[in-house]
């Protein structure tokens, strides 16, 4: 175990009173993910890159987002992706937020088709499944997929309440808590653990990871089920909690954004602290812990 | 720590990561087209049914909505005039002259007049119809419990599927006129009706006049416009594509509950 008696940069140091002591003059590998996480963070990739993208197909089916329990309230959509056709038959792309119109022809509302000339389309064809418009397999695909995540999801969650992975890697410790203002200031400069403290995750990262577990992920999933005309009848109105049916459909693709963002951080944060040691971790579960650096 | 990122195991790594993502997602457009893989992931439509009856109740209620929340003007997708011969020769004189026949696995077939059908008991709702590509519209319906209808004819203990027989054909030639199906708790079920007013007036054309089925908790296509002939099978194997329905045939799941 480490005590952390300096806190706040990469000239941390620390005392180590476990059979590890002395081990942190050199570099050696550490068993940092266990198989059951390991297997299951890349069935979870594969299933969420297939949901989004096959998500982003049926989005463009009807490609409006309303707020409210119809798409038929008096009010405007939110967000409108349209195309337009004009008399030379040229293609424009046109996306509405709050009324605002902004011309995104190339990435929304036409885009490059399969064989390379503009079309009207939500989505470039390059970021949907299928490639073209085909609702059908799209949803064909999207629940399918939906059902694997959520019974790994699921599976995740049991093992990691009962492996204690949950209480003992992602549960951040009163101690952590009241550091975040330090580690926000060390995210800041780039500044990473080295050493025994890269044995667990910072306290951003704790709470990074908790957030998209047990908040994002499961709402993503309840605004996909509240969209369902089965699954509102469990009780019925309950829907009405998050604004109604279209209401939910609106978070749904929002959520499904904010993972997108979380994941772009979340590689960004694996690429610049040592891309292949952290790849090696969640593939082999060995993680290298380098050598105290101390000035 | 990034020089050992060029160790030429670690670049062929990683070019065989890049080229697995191209793969998968060229890939995911060759699967669709074959034959085995949509069948594989169509399991996922009798999880998701059996998933849902095995939670809901049986007789679980689609959401009521009061008047204030009714959308303006009802949406028509799809057919908004069936170019069918013998229905605009019907819609003409008013629908005088139709007669829903209700026929197939039952012990006395019948064919309902328009008065027959609105001299049965009725059921008012303002319910959401949920469109499968997304958006969803509040109508007020009026129409005949189908379990009425059923009573009438009395099914047989064969019959395990209600099929409607729709006027819109869905071919530029005037072929493969629409249809659905759904089993025996949706047809029993006390908010399935065959409506006959849309928002206090008779329904309009463009919505399915004179009959259109009501399946409360299923997506819009399951809800038939333009229904001409009820039939009660124990399979619908043999009709049109074999699954059930129009848009069944094209890949959409029989079971819309999701
Ligand atoms: C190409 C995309 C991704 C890569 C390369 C990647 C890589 C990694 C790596 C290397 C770790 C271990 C971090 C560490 O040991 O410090 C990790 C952990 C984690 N990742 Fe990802 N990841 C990706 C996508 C995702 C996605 C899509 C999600 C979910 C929305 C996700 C959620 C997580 C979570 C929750 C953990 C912590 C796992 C645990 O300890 O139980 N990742 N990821």
């Amino acid at each position: 175990m480490a005590l952390r008696i300096a806190i706040g940069s990469n000239q941390e140091k620390f005392m180590d009173q476990s059979s590890d002591a002395g081990r942190t003059a050199a570099n050696y590998l550490y068993y940092r993910h266990t198989l059951p996480v390991r297997v299951m963070h890349w069935i979870n990739v594969i299933a969420l890159t297939i949901l989004l993208m096959s998500g982003l197909n049926i989005f463009s089916a009807h490609p409006a987002l309303y707020w409210g329990k119809s798409s038929y309230t008096g009010r405007p959509p939110i967000l409108e992706i349209e195309s337009a056709t004009d008399a030379s038959d040229k293609v424009t792309g046109i996306t509405r937020i709050f009324g605002h119109e902004f011309i995104t022809t190339g990435v929304l509302g036409a885009s490059n088709g399969p064989n390379g000339n503009l079309v009207g389309r939500a989505f470039p064809s390059w970021l949907t499944i299928p490639d073209g418009r085909w609702l059908a397999m799209a949803r064909q695909w999207h629940l399918f997929f939906a059902w694997i995540f959520v019974i790994n999801g699921l599976c995740y969650v049991a093992y990691s309440i009962v492996s204690r992975h949950l209480a003992r890697d992602l549960a951040p410790t009163g101690t952590e808590l009241r550091s975040i203002r330090e580690s926000v200031v060390d995210h800041l400069h780039f500044r990473h653990h080295s050493g025994e403290a890269s044995k667990r995750y910072n306290v951003l990262q704790k709470l990074t990871y908790l957030i998209v577990i047990f908040v994002l992920l499961p709402l993503v999933i309840l605004m996909g089920l509240a969209m369902s005309p089965g699954f509102d009848t469990l009780w019925p109105g309950w829907v009405d909690i998050f604004g109604g049916r279209q209401s939910a459909r609106t978070i749904h693709f929002i959520v499904a954004w904010l993972l997108v963002a979380f994941v772009l951080i979340h590689v960004f944060e694996v690429l610049i602290t040592g891309l292949w040691n952290n790849l090696r971790s969640m593939i082999t579960g060995r993680y290298r812990v380098e050598a105290e650096v101390s000035k | 720590m990034n020089s050992h990122a060029f160790h030429p195991r670690r670049r062929l790594f990683f070019r065989t990561l890049a080229a697995a993502g191209a793969v998968l997602v060229a890939g995911c457009d060759k699967l669709s087209r074959t034959e085995w893989f949509p069948k594989l992931l169509s399991n996922t439509e009798i999880l998701t049914r059996k998933a849902q009856r095995a939670i809901l109740p049986r007789k679980s209620m689609a959401q009521e909505f009061p008047e204030s929340e009714r959308s303006p003007e009802f949406r028509s997708n799809g057919t908004a005039m069936p170019e069918n011969p013998q229905y605009k020769a019907l819609a003409s004189s008013g629908f005088a002259a139709y007669g829903l026949e209700v026929g197939g696995l039952v012990e006395k077939p019948v064919i309902f007049s328009l008065e027959e059908l609105r001299a049965l008991p009725s059921r008012t709702q303002i319910t959401r119809h949920d469109c499968v590509e997304g958006w969803s519209a509040i109508g007020k319906w009026k129409g005949v419990p189908l379990m009425a209808v059923l009573e009438a004819v009395r099914p047989s203990a064969a019959a395990r599927y209600v099929v409607f027989h729709c006027a819109d054909p869905m071919e530029s030639d005037g072929s493969s006129p629409y249809y659905e199906s759904i089993d025996m708790d949706d047809a029993y079920h006390p908010q399935t009706i065959l409506a006959y007013e849309l928002n206090d007036k008779a329904l309009p054309i463009a919505n399915g006049a004179p009959i259109r089925l009501r399946v409360e908790r299923q997506l819009g296509y399951k809800h038939a416009k333009y229904v001409m002939r009820i039939e009660l099978v124990d399979s619908f194997e043999k009709i049109a594509g074999g699954k059930g329905g129009y848009w069944e045939d094209q890949g959409y799941e029989w079971y819309a509950g999701i």
